[in-house]
């Protein structure tokens, strides 16, 4: 099939952007669209023009690195399924694809369809994390955990940290992103100690970042390519206002990497 | 070729007390002067975030490197099927020893006996660590962990997160290695490369570093280096690693005087999605677990073009249960792999290429339901369809084999340390645990003791008994590898040829396939050697980089790689061509049984090759060997029938 594909080329957060158009011709339908875009980058390369800038790596919709938004939806519009993994088949000949980066403020472009997600991993430092220093665990077996409890924390879990939520987002919220970490982890018993703390320090960390509020679009439930359900969000606010309820005599800890409070030695 | 013998420094006494005598002998590092070393540890994979994690925990400073921009993406994640752990919680007979006993077995006697019981005796530990970081493992209603059996073994060891245990496991020590980063003890370097090592004064005290997005290249100094970067796949361009997994690590540290071992020793699974055009990028892995309950089988008439659920049950060849009736649809994967690929070279594979077999839930469909085929593999279903565009529920997948991890890697002793004090080498990147062929869900395990457990105790003692001057990065021996790496950049730079490297990767990449893949001869890597050194030289003169080194250029990212993947692949073919048995997952056409089954050679080959590089421009590599000595699990033909 042929495709007129016009991408957003930026070379660096600094510069200015612009669309460009380019033309692929003979994709074959079992190709994945980042196969397509080798195809193009092979081409431009040949023609003297910098390849298209683009995160992938395990292609098999793992890994999270790949991502950008295709007519204007994260991951191109296949449910549940990443860019990586998204098949020509899915395209028809003749299509105008218009291709262009995560846009969010706490997702600066750093060259091409690349954003920088640092912010998501200052969300987990603030909190995503259960403390078990290596080496002090007791038998696998003495932590009993309900079956429906482990069931439900592996598909919070299953977030692949890709932002297509964010991209998805009226807001650029990051509400889906940190309510998974926060649905895995405090769904455990493992994780009930650090349980209020988390809340209030992920939460914080959100607002931190930049990113926006959740006003209940669901666009990113839509986009998740791990399809993580929007009530983990609803999950988030309870585990909120128990944490704002049960610390309200206590000022709100603030970690930073001046406190080290987790050091070990 | 002159053969020094090496010594792997395996504590004495008996197996089971190894480990303990060598942490007892081990020297140990005051809490208080544990913040006065610093380490530096590149990747950030199981090996790397959990040994960067527990590093921290102790008090010492930890800088890590990825060339990711999170530590979660490592290729760790993509691992599906579950992680072995000796804990005999079914009762079934398993105990440190029988997983010991079934790893040293599986990897074909080329594997360390020290290590891979240490290994079997870890794992225990790996699992009550990672369920005590909330790692959500599959349960029973009980709330117990569940467990599955993996190829190669009989009893039901294997934990597991649905698909994505790897991922899972991954996200653990990922957690961990977060709080150590808020915590302060340790400083990740995301979008990082390491580009070469430094060597000072005969010891690892540092490396050099490509910023990916400004191009910057800078000096880290440490009082030690672990490399803890993954396998090369890759090097056969089409395999079921992620597109970044790449060798410049280990190959530089080789360069700089690290022996590296078997390198020809790369495992091929035998459950991957067939290619299906020549522009495929890569091969996606269906897990090893699917064995559990799919069969195996092609059409017995070559000709038979009928859509499989068409062709009636006494037409069928269910090849591994014929062959092996004990082990069946489970043998391990080299010989499930081989299998496959003996059918298809013969004519009887199915779907569009001829190269591909059936892999059926028919059957299992039919006994457990849907819906528990559904819970137990959904996921692998939903990525087979979107590949396939086929509904594995109503008609068979078709899987073939595809090249997958490496056993071969970096020379370690016991305490996973390379040939060059302070370098140490874990997971994948070394050779250790696995010998000639890998059994499954035993890499996850391996990542995670080296890391955990291993290199936090072994680490340490090095820097309790070894002073070792301050240094920055000034040192004229940091210079000098700083020279060396900007004038390589540059000369990549400079070619200004006409083809790109992925193009290169992809023509190497088969070469080294069809002759020095599953099955090869001594002809056929003599062919591949020569093909080699041609295309290897028209790389340097002929390839294409765009743009410049200072800035987010993955083109040339690319080219550094496959500059080394060639170097890589030259040694690769060596070593297979010294080592005229067959192995595991490696068959040399000369060795083989009266019934076509891989013939070792114990008498001239029980050891582990490790290569020491003796300069460029053609200087073959100096062989040194380790004798394997097999106390324990005695040496004989592996037998699955």
């Amino acid at each position: 099939m042929n495709l007129h594909l016009r991408i957003w080329r930026q070379l660096k957060s600094t510069a200015p952007g612009e669309f460009r158009d380019y033309q692929v011709k003979n994709i074959a339908p079992d190709l994945s669209f980042l196969e397509m875009l080798d195809a193009l980058n092979e081409d431009l390369s040949a023609q003297g023009e910098p390849p298209v800038a683009f995160e992938h790596d395990c292609r098999e919709g793992i890994c999270g690195s790949c991502g950008f938004l295709i007519n204007g939806v994260a991951h191109g519009g296949q449910r549940g399924t990443t860019v990586c993994q998204l098949s020509m088949r899915f395209f028809k000949d003749g299509d105008r694809l218009i291709l262009e980066p995560w846009r969010a403020a706490a997702f600066p472009v750093i060259r091409d369809l690349v954003v920088d997600r640092s912010a998501f991993d200052r969300i987990v430092q603030a909190g995503g994390f259960i403390s078990a220093p290596t080496g002090s665990a007791p038998d696998a077996n003495a932590i009993l955990v309900p079956k429906e409890a482990a069931d439900t924390s592996f598909d919070a879990a299953a977030c692949i940290g890709c932002g297509a939520c964010v991209a998805a987002c009226p807001n650029a919220a990051a509400m889906l992103f940190t309510a998974a970490k926060l649905t895995h982890l405090n769904q455990l018993p493992q994780g009930q100690p650090q349980r209020d703390h988390r809340s209030l320090s992920m939460v914080a960390a959100m607002s931190r970042e930049g990113f926006g509020s959740c006003t209940n679009h669901g666009e990113c439930e839509a986009v998740c390519p791990k399809e993580i359900p929007l009530e983990f969000i609803g999950d988030m606010n309870r585990d909120l206002i128990r944490a704002s309820w049960r610390r309200r005599r206590e000022p709100l800890p603030v970690p930073s990497a001046e406190s080290p409070s987790n050091r070990g030695s | 070729m002159e053969a020094t013998t090496l010594d792997a420094k395996i504590p004495s006494g008996p197996i089971e007390r190894k480990w303990d005598t060598c942490r007892f002998e081990m020297k140990l590092v005051n809490p208080a002067n544990r913040r006065k070393h610093s380490i530096i540890v590149v990747g950030s994979g199981l090996a790397g975030a959990a040994g960067a994690a527990s590093l921290g925990q102790q008090g010492y400073h930890v800088d890590c490197f990825s060339y990711h921009d999170t530590p979660r993406r490592a290729h760790s994640i993509a691992a599906q099927g579950g992680i072995n752990a000796a804990k005999n919680y079914r009762n079934d007979g398993d105990s440190i020893y029988r997983l010991f006993y079934d790893t040293v077995k599986g990897g074909d006697f080329r594997s360390r006996e020290a290590n891979v019981y240490r290994l079997a005796q870890l794992s225990v530990n790996i699992i009550d660590q990672c369920v005590a970081q909330g790692v959500p493992f599959a349960r029973e209603y009980g709330g117990l962990l569940d467990t599955r059996s993996f190829g190669g073994v009989q009893v039901s060891r294997t934990f597991y997160a649905r698909g994505q245990t790897g991922q899972q496991l991954l996200l653990g020590a990922y957690q961990a290695l977060e709080e150590q980063i808020a915590a302060g003890s340790v400083q990740m370097h995301a979008r990082s490369e390491m580009l070469d090592v430094v060597v000072v004064d005969g010891k690892a005290r540092g490396i050099v570093t490509r910023d990916l997005v400004t191009g910057a290249i800078e000096c880290h100094v440490a009082d030690v280096v672990v490399l803890a970067t993954g396998g090369y796949s890759n090097v056969f361009n089409l395999s079921t690693n992620a597109k970044a997994s790449n060798c410049t690590a280990i190959w530089r540290a080789y360069r700089r005087g690290a022996y590296f071992a078997n390198p020809c020793f790369t495992q091929i699974h035998p459950t991957c999605i067939p290619l299906t055009s020549e522009h495929q990028s890569k091969l996606t892995l269906m897990s090893e677990s699917l064995r559990n309950d799919g069969r195996v089988w092609v059409p017995k008439r070559k000709d038979d073009r009928r859509p499989p659920n068409e062709i009636p049950e006494d037409e069928r060849d269910y090849y591994l249960e014929r062959r092996y009736p004990s082990f069946g649809n489970l043998v391990p994967r080299d010989i499930a792999s081989r299998a496959a690929k003996e059918i298809c070279d013969e004519g009887g594979g199915v779907g569009p290429s001829g190269q591909g077999v059936y892999l059926d839930f028919r059957d299992a469909i039919q006994r457990m339901g849907p819906e528990a085929v559904r819970e137990k593999y959904g996921n692998l279903f939903e990525i087979y369809e979107k590949i396939t565009g086929e509904d594995a529920y109503r008609v068979p997948m078709r899987i073939y084999p595809a090249p997958h991890y490496t056993m071969g890697g970096l020379w370690v002793d016991y305490h996973l340390m390379s040939n060059v004090p302070g370098l140490f080498v874990a997971g994948e990147a070394n050779f250790s645990d696995h010998g000639a062929n890998r059994l499954g869900a035993s890499a996850l395990m391996q990542g995670l003791a080296d890391g955990y457990f291993i290199i936090p105790a072994t680490v340490p003692s090095y820097l309790a008994s070894n002073p070792l001057p301050a240094l920055d990065a000034s040192h004229p021996a940091f210079q000098s590898v700083r020279d060396d790496v900007d004038q390589r950049v540059a000369r990549l730079l400079g070619i200004n040829g006409t083809r790109s490297a992925d193009s290169y990767l992809r023509q190497l990449g088969k070469i080294v396939w069809d002759d020095c893949g599953m099955t090869r001869s001594e002809a056929s890597i003599r062919h591949a050697l020569g093909e080699i050194t041609k295309l290897h030289e028209e790389f340097w003169r002929d390839l294409r980089v765009l743009g410049t080194g200072e800035e987010l250029n993955q083109s040339l990212e690319k080219a550094g790689r496959v500059a080394d993947f060639f170097e890589l692949a030259e040694l690769l073919c060596m070593d297979a061509l010294h080592r005229r048995e067959s192995c595991g997952g490696h068959f040399r056409t000369e060795s083989q049984t009266s019934e076509g089954e891989a013939l070792r050679d114990d008498a001239h080959f029980s050891y582990c090759a490790a290569w020491e590089y003796k300069g460029g421009d053609g200087a073959a590599p100096a062989l040194h060997k380790e004798p394997l000595v097999f106390e324990y699990v005695h040496l004989a033909q592996r037998s699955y029938k």
